[in-house]
């Protein structure tokens, strides 16, 4: 990509849960920080994230789930992107994530796993790195 | 000219005593941004504190509800519980039960929060995880098997969907022969809050709120026992707002309730005992006493003078307490118990009617057995231990503490004002008022944890790199399965013709608005019909909803 475009970010609540305190806080952050930001709002099915990421032909996409189905709705996610034929997107997951979890879904796919505590800088950084290498 | 000697001894200790040494570096302000004195004196309380402070048990109840408080009798300790199967959580509930619990408080999983039946496309990988799963009357007869429901009191944390809950329920307990005057308990059905902070719903606003009014309306009737709506601050304290905005958005939302119910033709005194409250209880000691105390006053105020209350049980503002779940943290999560003692003994001190203490383990998973105990012991430990419980309202007269009541009650009616302004509590959620300001008192405080203005030990302070494992509840991905089949038989095994009969009757029932849905849903319970399927009945004619996603 050439290097004056922004940044561009989907931020996404996949699933039932209905807590976007986190993702509207990293939306902000990562808008602030200079970066092109969608955000889907709530209760999406993974058809309507992986829909978004391509329309908005993002470079990212931060996936915040506190509802303990993310070992469901991250792999259909990932499942999705791939039979679309999307490499170049990174995948961020944020929320409540048991450590045995992180792990699988590295395994999987998933660039990085942010879990309660992490700041916003830390996700700001983590995407930067990852979009630009 | 002399000036009055009491503020010039004030200003005598301050210039000579308090400056010699110098501050440290430290916000001095609450959790929600509210800056506090180094000193607070007689000066700060109310100037009439008779009229303001009051006593127990009576107007303003700034000093408690009851006139024998704790006591006449202990707060009730009620542990929220909720995963799996209806099976799993009866398990969990009789636990508790055993172990000295004395009510029983229902969290479902998010399908059912939001009205899917657990087979649901949009239920994969969700049934189970963050509450149990209820789809239908058979699920619900599980969840409290063997359960008194006369004698017990039980509290369900639905919403959305909280009338058919509360159907199935009824329906429930009336095939172990209990009436539905006989049962106690709280069923939430605080949808303003969803639009505003939790987010889980199914219909537009409108026809939500009818809903609620159904609600209000037949339990006036039916349910002498029951609280039709536990109007809740906790979910809008989770999200990110401020002490204030959680008593004022909360006690607008009840309020809006009220004038609802009014509008449908209820006299104020038939309905208004039994509207009950539930806030949060946040790290912030004082802040959080103070706003228990200011929510009692301004809600008796309210009901007496502006709803023209007569009856005295019309202006309590009794209330449910839950620890901030948010204050937990995932790094050193033994600390929680600390947090969560504190944050319980403020509910005490700002005369809870009901507590329930987080477990450590929340900011993890859905918390262990071991985990639990600990969190109802603790509850225990403040009741039977600390001597708290005592004497009624330990801090009443306290300076700050009435100086802070006094504040939060100020904040609150300047919501009031603004949303009135916007032209009441439906139109302001409909504008987004308080869902923005909801996230820029969140994305605030997160600034002030990043820069480190607010240390969070173990987050941004004292912190030890690698935590060491903690066990986790696992919720086996078998019970996911195991719902599905249940409510797949039941479907199987009912006889359909009369449960589609009786959908067909509760869509025509919603399509006009003069019709009180409590006794199609009642109907629909009995013959069957699932939680789903009862939901789609009422869309046919209230459509569903969407939030227009903003940060």
């Amino acid at each position: 990509m050439s290097s004056d475009r922004k940044i561009r970010v989907v931020v996404a609540k996949p699933g039932l849960d209905g807590h976007d305190r986190g993702a509207k806080i990293i939306a902000r952050a990562l808008r602030d920080a200079g970066m092109e930001v969608i955000y889907t709002g709530l209760h999406q099915t993974p058809e309507q994230i992986v829909e978004t990421v391509i329309q908005e032909d993002a470079d990212a996409v931060g996936l915040s789930i506190l509802s303990g189905a993310h070992m469901t709705l991250v792999p259909r996610i990932l499942e999705l992107l791939r039979e679309q034929e999307v490499d170049d997107v990174v995948v961020t997951v944020g929320g409540t994530i048991p450590s045995d979890d992180i792990h699988e879904l590295k395994e999987l796919g998933v660039a990085e796993v942010f879990t309660p505590g992490a700041s916003t800088q830390q996700a700001i950084d983590f995407i930067r790195g990852a979009v630009r290498s | 000219m002399a000036t009055p000697p009491r503020l010039s001894g004030l200003e005598r200790w301050q210039r000579e005593t308090f400056a010699r040494t110098p501050e440290r570096d430290a916000p001095f302000s609450t959790i929600s941004g509210e800056p506090i004195r180094p000193l607070y004196t007689e000066d700060d309380l109310p100037r009439d504190p008779d009229a303001a402070i009051g006593l127990p048990g009576e107007f303003p109840f700034t000093r408690g509800v009851y006139g024998s408080m704790y006591r006449g009798r202990l707060w009730t300790m009620r542990q929220f519980a909720g995963f799996g199967t209806a099976a799993e959580t009866n398990r969990r509930f009789r636990y508790l039960l055993e172990h000295g619990q004395t009510g029983l408080s229902t969290a479902f999983d998010m399908p059912s929060l939001m009205g899917h039946d657990s087979d649901h496309p949009r239920s994969l990988g969700e049934v189970g995880r963050e509450g149990v799963a209820i789809d239908t009357l058979e699920d619900m007869e599980t969840l409290f098997d063997g359960i008194p429901l006369h004698r017990v009191s039980v509290s369900m944390t639905i919403n959305a969907p909280a009338a058919i809950m509360l159907a199935f329920y009824v329906v429930a307990a009336e095939r172990h022969g209990v009436a539905p005057d006989q049962l106690a308990g709280t069923i939430q059905t605080d949808i303003l809050k969803e639009y505003i902070a939790q987010k889980e719903w199914c219909f537009p606003v409108d026809p939500a709120m009818r809903l609620v009014t159904d609600m209000i309306e037949w339990c006036a009737r039916e349910m002498p026992r029951w609280h039709p709506v536990s109007i809740s601050g906790y979910h809008i304290r989770e999200a990110g707002s401020t002490a204030a905005q959680e008593l004022a958005f909360t006690l607008k939302n009840g309020l809006t309730y009220v004038e609802h119910a009014l509008a449908r033709g209820l006299d104020v005194d038939d309905f208004a005992p039994r509207l009950s409250f539930f806030f949060n209880a946040h790290i912030d000691f004082f802040e959080e006493i103070a706003k228990y105390r200011a929510a009692r006053r301004v809600w008796a105020r309210e009901l007496r003078e502006n709803f023209g209350a007569t009856d005295q049980r019309s202006l309590l503002m009794r209330f449910h307490t839950q620890t901030a779940g948010v204050s937990l943290t995932a790094q050193q999560p033994l600390n929680n118990i600390v947090r969560t003692a504190i944050e319980a003994l403020a509910g005490v001190l700002g005369g809870t009617q009901s507590l329930h203490t987080n477990s450590f383990d929340e900011a993890l998973a859905l918390p262990t057995e071991a985990a639990v105990r600990v969190a109802l012991r603790t509850q225990q430990i403040i009741a039977e231990e600390t001597g708290v419980a005592n004497t009624i309202d330990p801090l009443g007269g306290s300076y700050f503490v009435e100086a802070l009541t006094d504040r939060l009650e100020e904040e609150c009616y300047r919501y009031f004002h603004k949303i009135d302004e916007l032209g009441g509590m439906v139109e302001a959620v409909k504008q987004g008022f308080p869902q923005r300001e909801i996230a820029d008192a969140a994305f605030r405080y997160q600034e002030e944890v990043e820069t480190g203005v607010r240390k969070i030990v173990g987050v941004n302070a004292y912190t030890e790199g690698h935590d060491t494992d903690t066990p986790i509840l696992r919720i086996d991905p078998e019970f996911e399965r195991a719902q599905v089949r249940r409510v797949q038989h039941v479907r199987a095994r009912r006889d359909g013709k009369r449960t589609r009969s009786e959908l067909d009757a509760l869509t025509q029932a919603a399509d006009d608005p003069r019709t009180n849905l409590m006794p199609y849903l009642l109907e629909a319970a009995r013959a069957e019909a699932t939680e789903g399927e009862m939901v789609q009945a009422l869309q046919r004619v209230f459509g569903t909803y969407t939030e227009s996603p903003a940060f």
